[in-house]
């Protein structure tokens, strides 16, 4: 596909943190794209980065203790890394939006929730504070909260989990940005409300027409969301393709394992599968391969040689010595696993 | 929030009732008595000794005697030991010195401490936090009679400017210019020395708490908005991190009589407080009394008021 569709391209991001125990590398040499009015999900295990990563294209880091130590963030053709301060707050929550895992947490509790969206309204697109009023009880209805009327004087404590994250939703999309980068935005929620909050994100972006990157540990929740996955592990990327050669044709046994985890109804009272091993302490990861303590394919080049991410497929590719060569055929074998995870979009 | 007005204002009598029987009761508990006072000289004979007791009620059962204190404390009619004044006059008379003192000293303490402290939050770490951070420590550290002599020999050496008591007398002939700059190098002093210890402790804990505030998730959200570092900080986080203080301004009040025995001692500035450690070492029963009482109302006062501010700034707490 031609680069010119992308709204989004980082390439060879590195974000390191400065802690007195020495330089952690949450980011190192992420490369990813979004299309315009697609959803990457970019998935992974907790620590492995992607929420570094995400606050990193708003250049929200906080620095000290992180820096973005190399790399570009390329948005529509301008690179956000070398951009002033001031023209970086214009593009925050004006072109890129960002949702916020802790919906309890993210709202300001001393101010009502019509407040807080007005105020994005009347920084990014100088209406009067009447005009705000009028557009934020607007996109408080689109996102589904019941008599926009009474709730937008309501203070966040008055609301449920599931409405602030919708009251989050409508302060994202208060100003049409062309980019909403969601980061993990279900996980505090109950399974019947992220239904809820995936079905609205979806309905939202087929009507405007933004690109999402989409922050999950949910493998079901990219299957029904995303177009592109990345999978992410250890501060870096490890597979990249369309949703459908992933879940059809997993390329690294990392994605295999993942896809093995999850628990499928129907499948018995067996005990679920489990990784093997932790995630590596990003101040000491393994040399070669990051995975390979945790692989079952693990070989002598894996300890020594780190595998760089290279094509499998159509616009699918893996990091992994035995790309090609493995799949998920060999992994039942290997794993003993036999009942592997079917997921249809 | 009226039936919560009303039950507080009564729940505070009831406190206010409690306090005035302990008050008393920890006076009476004290050691010695006015009646006391040089037994040894020749001209108190015994019966001068009973005169006095009975005259001062001390001969009576203490029921007695607290039901006759409060019902002269509250008509008005309660006389200082001492000197057979009315307290309530005497009281009054240094309150108004002691007010000035008050009001300046929490100013300077209110409006210097907020900028150090919020300042020094968000450039954590940078020479103005750690300046910051030292001189706090030195002040809290170093007590401030201290600073009061070395501070009143520079002014007066420097700028023979006297800054003892509150006037230089021999000055009603001068300009009313001079008069009242005489009176602002008066005040403007003792307010600073007593307002020192203040600054430093709460600059340290704005500090704390501004550090607190600007680490949360909606501070995140703040800035994920695109807002300035400014709007960041002092519209989300300022609001925040004020909520502790509404308590602590509620009980400053109490502070108008004993924040500043030192200073007003040091100063020889007739206020309050002096008057209250002299009462003391007179033993003279009617003024400390008065003192303790009017101190437990003014706790009261400003526990009430944060109660009712608390209300205006946290939106979640409804009562």
């Amino acid at each position: 596909m031609s680069n010119s569709e992308a709204i989004l391209k980082i390439k060879d991001l590195k974000v390191y943190f400065d802690t007195d125990a020495g330089v952690v590398k949450s980011v190192d040499g992420v490369d990813l794209e979004i299309k315009k009015g697609t959803t990457l999900g970019l998935v992974g295990e907790s620590g492995c980065g992607k929420s570094v990563t995400c606050l990193s294209i708003p250049r929200l880091i906080e620095s000290p203790p992180g820096r973005i130590a190399g790399g570009e963030i390329i948005y529509k053709g301008k690179n956000l890394l070398e951009l002033s301060e001031k023209d970086m707050q214009g593009i925050r929550g004006n072109d890129i939006s960002m949702i916020f895992q802790e919906p309890m947490t993210s709202l300001n509790p001393v101010f009502t929730i019509g407040d807080q969206i007005q105020e994005v309204i009347m920084l990014h697109q100088h209406k009067t504070s009447a005009e705000a009023r009028e557009l934020t009880l607007r996109i408080l209805k689109k996102v589904g909260i019941p008599s926009p009327e009474i709730r937008i004087d309501d203070y966040p404590h008055q609301m449920s989990g599931g409405m602030k994250q919708r009251v989050i939703i409508a302060m994202a999309l208060s100003c049409s940005p062309d980019l909403l980068i969601a980061d993990e935005p279900t996980t505090a929620l109950d399974v019947t409300i992220q239904v809820q909050i995936l079905d609205l994100m979806r309905s939202l972006q087929d009507e405007l027409g933004m690109s999402i990157l989409l922050v999950t540990h949910d493998l079901g929740v990219v299957a029904s969301m995303a177009s592109h996955v990345a999978i992410m592990y250890a501060s870096k990327i490890v597979e990249y393709g369309p949703v459908e050669q992933i879940f059809s044709n997993p390329g690294h046994p990392y994605t295999l394992g993942l896809f093995t985890s999850i628990p499928v109804v129907g499948r018995g009272k067996r005990d679920l599968y489990v990784i093997p091993g932790n995630v590596p302490d990003p101040l000491a990861f393994p040399r070669g391969c990051k995975f390979w303590p945790r692989c079952v394919f693990a070989e002598d080049i894996c300890r020594s040689q780190e595998p760089f991410l290279e094509n499998i497929g159509e616009g699918h590719t893996a990091a992994c010595h035995f790309r090609g060569k493995i799949d998920k055929h060999l992994w039942k074998e290997k794993t003993n696993t036999g009942s592997f995870l079917n997921i249809s979009r | 929030m009226f039936s919560f007005t009303v039950r507080s204002f009564f729940q505070k009598l009831v406190t206010l009732f409690f306090i005035s029987i302990i008050s008393f009761l920890v006076v009476y508990l004290a050691p010695g008595e006015p009646s006391q006072i040089d037994p040894l000289n020749p001209k108190f004979t015994v019966e001068d000794l009973q005169r006095f007791r009975q005259e001062f009620n001390l001969d009576k059962p203490l029921h007695e005697q607290y039901y006759l204190y409060y019902k002269n404390l509250f008509t008005g009619q309660l006389k200082s030991w001492k000197d057979n004044q009315p307290v309530l006059g005497k009281i009054y008379e240094r309150f108004k010195n002691s007010l000035w003192l008050f009001i300046v000293g929490t100013l300077i303490t209110w409006c210097l401490s907020f900028p150090v402290g919020i300042h020094a939050a968000i450039n954590r770490g940078s020479v103005f936090d750690r300046t910051s951070t030292f001189f706090a420590y030195v002040l809290i550290s170093i007590p401030s009679f201290f600073f009061a002599y070395i501070l009143i020999i520079f002014v007066v050496k420097t700028f023979n400017i006297s800054v003892i008591g509150m006037q230089t007398f021999g000055m009603s002939g001068a300009d009313s210019i001079y008069q009242i700059m005489d009176r602002v190098w008066h005040l403007v002093i003792p307010s600073i020395l007593g307002a020192l210890g203040g600054i430093a402790l709460l600059s340290r804990y704005v500090r704390a708490q501004m550090l607190e505030v600007i680490h949360q998730d909606y501070i995140r959200t703040a800035r994920a908005k695109g807002l300035s570092e400014d709007q960041v900080y002092y519209k989300h986080g300022f609001r925040n991190a004020l909520l502790p203080f509404v308590t602590m301004f509620g009980l400053i009040l109490p502070g108008l009589i004993g924040g500043s025995v030192i200073i007003e001692s040091i100063f020889a500035w007739p206020g309050m407080g002096r008057m209250g450690y002299e009462a003391i070492l007179a033993r003279d029963y009617p003024i400390i009394l008065t003192i303790n009482f009017m101190a437990a109302v003014l706790v009261l006062i400003g526990t009430f008021i944060s109660d009712l501010l608390y209300m205006v700034v946290d939106p979640r707490i409804r009562l």
